[in-house]
């Protein structure tokens, strides 16, 4: 029965379907966990002993590291299972999220930046773990780049998968680049081994925006999978009847 | 009044957390438009795609209709 | 599994493993100069260069910084608890920056001695409170210290866990 309903996730106009419904399930939980965050981590969470008001940009910039890390473990996890079975869903899902992943860590960067300026006395610093979360935008750019320059569809699928692989390595460099080396940005206050160091009123907000915008990853990627799934089955007979002709 | 200002001044830091939010909200319309728009304009190509596939139909269903005398 | 998906998958962990054996390599071989990073420890040891830059980091060492009147220019020592250094720098510096702070000072060593920075940056850590609870802790003698260990060792194996977080967690 479960692995019927998974199996029946790799046909194209069913994924379209699917993806199309999930999509909206996804949103609306990930607006309400996003509006309660939002109100948390504003108006209820205290400002913090050292830094007052400013520390509240880590209710976007921790979330929005998370997600791009997060994104690329998925891009590669699902480049991997199009690369062995052939799968076109799971090829349409991973160049799906080298889109949603990018803007996310954009997003991370540029938080970081804005957040750094005040705090640190820097926009930027060409430390350990800054360099690292650029290089994953330089992956997630260049598998962008690799895909459009490709142009049978199949052959260009094979190539980024390749690609979002080798790149994988840079996720634990992410992750362990603040205990690894000497680095002006601090070490986890809460993905670590001991319990968060961070009061109970800020953790909560901060933990409703991270699952929201989790949330609203994976409807994005879905909804990026159905307009390049549709691309990709433009001469098919389903696509000709989604667009009702 | 003042409570609304005090909280939009941030400490006087409101330029960077309310452009952080800025970013954040960008991102989120992105997200929202670009594939929804990318998929729109599939759809277009699909139908007009399709449109063409059966007047070339009708047309050769015509010319192989027609019977010489 | 079908022999030929199953030789796709070598493939695949061929290139995970392969990339990540060959990644760690080079940051082993890397690690020590890649940063140009020393402790005032090192710099006591003569380990670090004489006039060319790197970065130093440490705490601000209470009651050690000294403004020049009318000017922006500041001296203060950085210590890692072993060892100190006294830098000079002229600038404006970072919101967080005070005396018991983690900085980052990025400069060069002079023959005296002194090192001059170019750049200070304020490091925070990771710890995020309240200003009652931060009182509350401080009066208790509870409050997080800065950890020394990140600024004595050349980087790396800084210690993941301590007790002290506990006072406020619950």
């Amino acid at each position: 029965m479960m692995l019927r309903y998974l199996h029946e996730w790799g046909s194209p106009p069913v994924f379209y379907q699917r993806a199309g419904r999930w999509q909206r399930v996804l949103w609306t939980l990930a607006a309400l966990l996003i509006l309660a965050g939002l109100w948390g981590g504003l108006v209820l969470a205290p400002a913090d002993y050292e830094q007052g008001q400013v520390y509240r940009i880590i209710y976007i910039h921790v979330p929005a590291a998370w997600v791009a890390m997060f994104a690329y473990v998925v891009m590669a996890v699902t480049g991997a299972i199009g690369l062995i079975w052939r799968l076109k869903v799971a090829e349409v899902i991973t160049s799906a999220g080298a889109r949603t992943g990018a803007s996310f860590t954009i997003l991370a960067l540029a938080t970081g930046a804005i957040w750094g300026q005040p705090t640190w006395g820097t926009w930027w610093v060409w430390d350990a773990r800054l360099t690292s979360v650029l290089v994953l935008l330089f992956l997630y750019l260049g598998f962008i780049a690799l895909e459009n320059a490709i142009e049978d569809r199949r052959n260009a699928a094979r190539a980024c998968a390749i690609l979002a692989l080798v790149g994988l390595v840079n996720i634990p460099i992410i992750h362990f680049s603040v205990y690894w080396w000497n680095t002006l940005h601090q070490g986890p206050t809460v993905a670590r081994l001991s319990a968060p160091a961070i009061h109970i009123t800020m953790l909560v907000p901060l933990l409703l925006m991270a699952l929201g915008s989790m949330l609203f990853y994976a409807g994005a990627l879905l909804s990026w999978g159905r307009a390049l799934m549709l691309e990709r089955e433009r001469s098919s007979r389903w696509a000709a009847r989604e667009a009702g002709v | 009044m003042e409570a609304i200002q005090e909280f939009f001044s941030m400490g006087g830091r409101g330029v960077y957390v309310w452009s952080a939010y800025a970013v954040f909200a960008g991102v989120i319309v992105f997200n929202v438009l670009a594939p929804l728009l990318r998929r729109r304009q599939a759809l277009r190509l699909v139908a007009r795609q399709q449109r063409r596939r059966e007047t070339l139909a009708e047309r050769t269903g015509a010319a192989s209709g027609r019977v010489p005398d | 599994m079908h022999p030929q998906r199953k030789r796709r998958l070598y493939g695949v962990l061929f290139i995970v493993i392969g990339v990540g054996i060959a990644t760690a390599l080079t940051m082993t071989a890397f690690r020590e100069n890649l940063l140009f990073f020393f402790s005032p420890s090192q710099i006591a040891a003569g380990e670090a260069p004489v006039e060319r830059t790197f970065r130093a980091g440490g705490l601000v060492v209470e009651d050690s910084v000294r403004r020049e009147q009318d000017s922006t220019e500041v001296s203060f020592e950085l210590t890692d608890g072993a060892h100190s250094v006294r830098v000079f720098y002229d600038g404006i510096l970072p919101d967080l920056f005070r005396e018991g702070q983690g900085i980052v000072a990025m400069g060069q060593l002079g023959q005296d001695g002194v090192f001059r920075a170019s750049q200070v940056l304020a490091k925070h850590d990771e710890n995020y409170m309240p200003p009652e609870v931060a009182e509350a802790l401080k009066a208790a003698g509870k409050m997080p210290q800065h950890e020394m260990k990140q600024y004595q060792t050349d980087g790396y194996s800084r210690e993941n866990d301590s007790d002290y977080e506990s006072g406020y967690r619950q």
